[in-house]
C-alpha cells in the first residue's frame, strides 16, 4: 500500500535562524570547538613571523621577540593556548569514539582511551619542552 | 566507489592529520615562544631552526594545521548560514592553506 | 484538596486555515507516574478531541511519539512528568521537518533517504535455502550489533544542526543503517551504498555529536558516521595509491 504524501502547499516549514549554535549549552561548545581551529592556525602564522624574522638577522629575531612580551600578544597567546588545549582534549574525546580499540575480546572503554591520548600528549608535550631547551645553542 | 566524483576525502584526511599534529603539538609551542620565550623565562636565539630535521618539523607542525583550519574554518561558515557562497569560501579556506604551505616552505628554505 | 495540574503548552497548527503555529496551553492532572503522552492523551481523550499527535506502543520501541520537550527532542512516552513539575511544559514537533498539523512533522524526507542507503541484506548471489543458513560469529554479530538498535524515531534528525541547515544531508540514522548494513559479514552490498560517500552524504556532518546524546536506544549514530568517515577515506586512498586493487 502506498502512502499519498501530505499536501505541500499546507506544510508550513520552519526556519533555522543563523544564531541556532547560541541557542544550546551543546551548540555553543561546539562552535567554541570548531573556532578553536582559527586561533591555532593565527598562533601559527604569528610563530612563523617570528621564524621569519631570523632570516632578517639575529637583531629582528630578538625585536620582535620583546614586541611579543606586550600585554596585547601575551593575552593573544594565552587565549591561543586555552583554545589550543580545548582542541587537544576534544580531539582526544573524538579519537576514542571514531577509532574504537579492542584489547583482545574487550572494548576499551573510552574514557581509558581519551585518558591514555592525554598521558601521550604531556610525555611529548615535555620531551618537545626538553629538546627546545637542549637545542637552544 | 561514490556515485559522485568528490575530493572530499582528501581534504578530511589532511584535516585529520592536522588535527592530530595540533592536539599533540602545538599546547607545547605556544608556550614556549608565545609565552615563555617573550616573559623571559627562557632565551633562545633560534638557531636551532636551521637544522635541517628541525625544519622538516617545523614544516609539518605549521602546515598540517593549516588544512586542519581550511576545512574546519570552511564548514564552520556553511553552518553559519553561508552556504550560498561556498565555492567561494573554498578558495579563501583552502586556497588559503595552500598559500601558506608555500610561504612556509620559502621561510624554512631561506633559513 | 483539588488535585494538582501541571500546565503543557502545546503546538496548534490547522493545515489550510492557520499561517502559522500558535501555542495551546492545557492544565492535566500531575500524576507520578505519568509521562508527557499519558498527558496528550488526556488531552484527546478529556479536553480538545482536535489535538493530533503519533503514538503507538508507549514504551519506546516503535519510534513513533518523538517531539520537542522543554526543546529537547525526546520520546514522549519516556519523558516523564515527575522531571519537569512544578515547571511548565512545552511539547512542539519535531524541529528540522515541515509541520503537517499540530504535533505531526512529514517523515517523506527521512524515508526517502533511509531507503536509499538500501537498508538490507545484499548478495552478489542469493544463497539458496538448502545451502543452509549464514553462519555468524559472537565477534561478527559485535561489529554492527548496537546499530540494529534504531526504531526510525527521528529525534537525531531534530538534534542535528546540519540538518537543519542542509535538507539535502542524509542524517544520522540513514547513515547508521547503511553503515549497519556494510558491517554485516553477510552483506555484500558497500558499493550499492555509494550515496554515504556523496557530499550529502557523511561529509556533511561536523560531528556536533548531538544525535548521539539524544539517541533513546544508544545506536551512537555519531560514531557510525565518523567511522564511515575513515572508511571512505581509506577506500579513497587506496584507489589512488593503488588503482590495480581488487574489487
Amino acid at each position: 500500500m502506498s502512502a499519498t504524501r501530505p499536501d505541500p502547499a499546507k506544510l508550513y516549514r520552519p526556519k533555522m535562524p543563523a544564531t541556532w549554535w547560541l541557542k544550546k549549552k551543546s551548540y555553543f561548545l561546539f562552535m567554541l570547538r570548531e573556532l578553536s581551529s582559527v586561533f591555532i592556525a593565527l598562533f601559527l602564522l604569528v610563530y612563523l613571523y617570528q621564524i621569519y624574522q631570523l632570516t632578517r638577522g639575529p637583531e629582528a629575531y630578538i625585536s620582535f621577540t620583546q614586541k611579543l612580551n606586550s600585554p596585547g600578544w601575551i593575552l593573544f597567546h594565552l587565549i591561543a593556548l586555552l583554545f589550543a588545549v580545548y582542541h587537544s582534549i576534544t580531539w582526544f574525546q573524538s579519537s576514542a569514539v571514531v577509532l574504537p580499540v579492542r584489547l583482545g575480546e574487550h572494548l576499551v572503554p573510552r574514557q581509558t582511551v581519551t585518558a591514555l591520548h592525554i598521558g601521550a600528549w604531556v610525555v611529548v608535550s615535555v620531551g618537545i619542552l626538553i629538546l627546545f631547551l637542549a637545542l637552544k645553542g | 566507489m561514490a556515485t559522485e566524483k568528490t575530493t572530499e576525502p582528501f581534504w578530511w584526511g589532511l584535516f585529520s592529520a592536522g588535527g592530530v599534529v595540533a592536539a599533540f603539538l602545538v599546547p607545547v609551542h605556544i608556550l614556549l615562544v608565545g609565552l615563555a620565550l617573550p616573559l623571559g623565562w627562557i632565551t633562545n636565539t633560534g638557531a636551532l631552526y636551521r637544522i635541517w630535521w628541525v625544519k622538516i618539523y617545523l614544516f609539518v607542525l605549521i602546515v598540517l594545521p593549516l588544512y586542519h583550519w581550511a576545512h574546519r574554518f570552511y564548514f564552520t561558515l556553511n553552518d553559519m548560514g553561508l552556504k550560498p557562497m561556498n565555492k567561494v569560501l573554498a578558495v579563501l579556506c583552502y586556497g588559503g592553506a595552500i598559500i601558506g604551505t608555500v610561504v612556509t616552505a620559502w621561510v624554512l628554505l631561506k633559513l | 484538596m483539588a488535585e494538582p495540574t501541571i500546565t503543557l503548552n502545546v503546538t496548534r497548527y490547522r493545515p489550510g486555515q492557520d499561517k502559522a503555529p500558535t501555542t495551546q496551553a492545557y492544565a492535566v492532572p500531575y500524576k507520578e507516574d505519568w509521562v508527557v503522552l499519558d498527558a496528550l492523551n488526556h488531552i484527546k481523550d478529556q479536553m480538545d478531541g482536535t489535538l493530533s499527535y503519533r503514538w503507538s506502543c508507549r514504551m519506546g520501541v516503535c519510534g513513533s511519539c518523538g517531539m520537542m520537550v522543554n526543546g529537547t527532542p525526546k520520546l514522549t512516552c519516556a519523558a516523564f512528568l515527575r522531571d519537569y513539575y512544578p515547571g511548565e511544559i512545552r511539547v512542539e514537533p519535531l524541529v528540522n521537518f515541515p509541520i503537517i498539523r499540530d504535533l505531526v512533522i512529514d517523515m517523506s524526507d527521512f524515508l526517502d533517504k533511509l531507503k536509499s542507503v538500501k537498508p538490507w541484506i545484499i548478495r552478489k548471489e542469493e544463497k539458496p535455502v538448502a545451502q543452509g543458513e549464514y553462519l555468524q560469529t559472537p565477534a561478527q554479530l559485535e561489529a554492527f550489533h548496537q546499530f540494529t538498535q534504531c526504531i526510525n524515531c527521528m529525534l537525531c534528525y531534530a538534534a542535528c544542526p546540519v540538518y537543519g541547515l542542509e535538507p539535502k544531508f542524509l542524517g544520522p540514522a540513514a547513515i547508521a543503517l547503511g553503515y549497519r548494513y556494510n558491517m554485516d559479514s553477510r552483506d555484500q552490498g558497500q558499493e550499492q551504498r555509494a550515496v554515504l560517500g556523496n557530499h550529502d552524504g557523511v561529509w556533511d556532518c561536523t560531528f556536533v555529536g548531538e544525535c548521539s546524546v539524544v539517541c533513546p536506544k544508544d545506536v551512537d549514530p555519531a560514531a557510525a558516521i565518523q567511522r564511515s568517515k575513515v572508511d571512505t577515506t581509506k577506500d579513497w586512498f587506496k584507489s589512488i595509491l593503488m588503482p590495480w586493487g581488487e574489487r
